[in-house]
């Protein structure tokens, strides 16, 4: 069956729970995530070439890097839409292996992916509640309480400045922008302990966008770890505490975001500055 | 069955695309209407009565292949999975084994055949298109082994009383039927499971993004028509009192008929138990129009598929 657990596995004697201990002491802290040798190939492509990267908790790491860097590939390959071919993923220091995004989704990681993975002959409530549909009644008489859920869609909306008239509608019937905002309200809704956002603002306005970063930023006042892909320089210099950028599949460098520039971050992405790797 | 629509603008609409979503209904309408003139035998009392027996088979078998379409799949193997059942029911009986076990092997039969195909496609990835095509084959192929080629019979009293009696004028078979028709709207609209069906039919990838189990859901929605394909060969032997192996492959495309007529897409994600109940009574009263008017049965096939490709003609103006 694919709906074994992760499978906890490996050395995890080392991993003490030290979580909330703010954003800057991420050197000393033990990550939350850790991504060592991640390979992935598509037939000949060969998206992800050795990836290492380690995300803090409760820090914003940004991820950088050309289209067509790997970084969409990451993302599934650690919410567990891909399996990996070589690499080891660690989520508080214990090996884990997902075998569907369900195995993740357990551990409290909850993505809004380039797609956004939206359904869009199902109103936005339904889209909202996807997979955390609430319930009423027991055993399998279980029936969905939709009053509530409708209730409560325009509590979860209300966190971004999205404008849903009617959260019975179909996400058909919703903009780019409508959609967006649905999708990375839903998974700043359930996200427990990782929220991970591929290019979350690229179809936002100004207005949105702002909306975004706070909420971003109150994901991390709660002690959310945030990965946030993005090629808006500006945006991951205000959000980001850390920043990562991929090249050719490769992790290129690793910059602490108050120790460098928008300029450096660009020439680290094409290529004009080289980088470290395995930083 | 309600469904998600948005509440539209007040007033009339009649735009194309209503008229689409109305198809069945409207259908309906114009068919009673046409019979009604035509012949005074129609609108009776006893030729609705078995106007609707007959439909009740047709509607079983209709939603089974209502939960496959909606995960965006299709289920050919109907066409053979209904006589096999009922051979299943007629070899079991005539064995000696009584009633209650033998209906419960013809459900297992159905249900069988269900899971096979479900596996297949959702563990294997294989095309549900060729999938059920082969199990169409290889299912009628097992029925004339199991029945040498030969009519069963099954004189029984219990499914005798099943199809004539009833509550008053309800026929059984019409409780059977909206029972069957009440729980799969239950499932589609009310539970968890018809969330995932709508959503796995619906983007698949998306699906499959939040976590949901999409090959168990392909699974659940193939072994549901396999078990409808067996409650309708109780129906049917019931309704004949016996199981004839090489009869009734119409009934595949009328299933399908009854889901496209009701407005589902085959491209899944899109889901109306009404529309296919309506459906279902359209294209039976089309067979049962004609054989009143004494038109040939030669001309049966050819009105149900040029209904059929009216309705995927409409179909293109729904958005
Ligand atoms: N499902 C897939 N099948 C085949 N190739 C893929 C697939 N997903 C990504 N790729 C390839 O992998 C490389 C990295 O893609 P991607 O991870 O989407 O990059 P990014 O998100 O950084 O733009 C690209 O060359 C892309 O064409
Ligand atoms: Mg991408």
């Amino acid at each position: 069956m694919t709906d074994t657990p992760a499978r906890m596995t490996g050395t995890s004697s080392a991993a003490p729970a030290a979580t909330q201990s703010g954003a800057s002491a991420s050197q000393v802290v033990s990550p939350l995530v850790e991504i060592t040798g991640l390979r992935k190939s598509f037939g000949a492509v060969q998206a992800l070439q050795g990836v290492d990267l380690k995300l803090a908790p409760g820090e914003v790491t940004a991820l950088l890097g050309d289209n067509g860097a790997g970084k969409s590939t990451l993302v599934r390959c650690l919410t567990g839409v891909h399996p990996q071919d070589a690499g080891e993923i660690r989520f508080r220091g214990e090996q884990v292996r997902f075998h569907s995004p369900d195995d993740a989704r357990q551990l409290g990681i909850e993505t809004v992916y380039q797609t956004l993975g939206l359904i869009e002959d199902l109103p936005v409530w339904q889209n909202l509640y996807l997979n955390h549909e609430l319930t009423s009644g027991f055993g399998p008489f279980r029936v969905l309480d939709k009053k509530s859920m409708i209730a409560q869609s325009s509590d979860i909306l209300s966190r971004l400045d999205v404008n849903v008239p009617n959260v019975r509608a179909t996400v058909r019937r919703m903009s780019g922008g409508q959609r967006q905002c649905i999708a990375i309200a839903r998974a700043a809704n359930w996200g427990r302990t990782l929220v991970i956002m591929d290019e979350p603002t690229a179809a936002l306005g100004v207005r949105e966008t702002a909306a975004v970063e706070e909420l971003i930023a109150r994901l991390r006042e709660a002690s959310v770890t945030v990965l946030l892909i993005s090629h808006d320089m500006a945006q991951v210099l205000r959000v980001a505490d850390t920043a990562y950028v991929l090249r050719r599949g490769q992790t290129a460098a690793r910059r602490t975001i108050s120790a460098t520039t928008g300029d450096e971050l660009v020439g680290l992405i094409t290529g004009a500055v080289q980088g470290d790797a395995h930083a | 069955m309600a469904d998600t629509q948005a509440p539209g603008r007040l007033g009339l609409d009649f735009s194309v695309e209503a008229a689409a979503r109305y198809a069945a209904p409207i259908g309906l309408g114009v068919v009673f209407l046409i019979f009604f003139i035509a012949t005074p035998d129609f609108l009776t009392t006893s030729n609705i009565s078995d106007l609707l027996v007959s439909a009740s088979i047709l509607l079983v078998l209709a939603m089974g292949q209502q939960l496959v379409v909606t995960v965006a799949g299709i289920d050919l193997s109907v066409g053979s999975n209904l006589p096999w059942s009922a051979a299943v029911l007629g070899y079991a009986y005539t064995s000696g084994w009584g009633l209650t076990v033998s209906v419960g092997l013809a459900l297992l039969a159905g249900l069988a055949v269900g899971v096979v195909n479900g596996l297949l496609v959702a563990r294997l990835n294989m095309t549900d298109f060729i999938v059920t095509l082969g199990s169409l084959s290889v299912v009628s192929g097992l029925t004339l082994l199991l029945t040498s080629g030969n009519t069963v019979p099954v004189n029984s009293d219990f499914l005798r009383a099943l199809a004539i009696n009833g509550i008053g004028p309800v026929r059984w078979f019409w409780v059977l039927a909206f029972v069957v028709a009440v729980l799969v709207g239950f499932l589609l609209y009310r539970t968890r499971t018809g969330t995932y069906l709508l959503s796995t039919g619906g983007n698949i990838e998306a699906a499959r993004g939040v976590g949901i189990h999409v090959n168990r859901i392909r699974l659940i929605a193939y072994a549901s028509s396999g078990l409808a394909c067996g409650v309708a060969a109780v129906l049917f032997v019931a309704r004949t009192g016996g199981a004839d192996p090489s009869l009734q492959t119409d009934l595949l495309l009328s299933s399908i008929a009854a889901v496209v007529l009701g407005g589902s897409s085959l491209f899944g994600g899109k889901a109306s138990v009404f529309g296919t109940v309506t459906g279902a009574l359209l294209l039976q009263s089309l067979i049962n129009g004609f054989t009143l008017l004494g038109i040939s049965q030669y001309y049966q096939p050819i009105a149900v598929g040029t209904v059929v490709l009216g309705a995927a003609f409409i179909s293109r103006f729904q958005k």
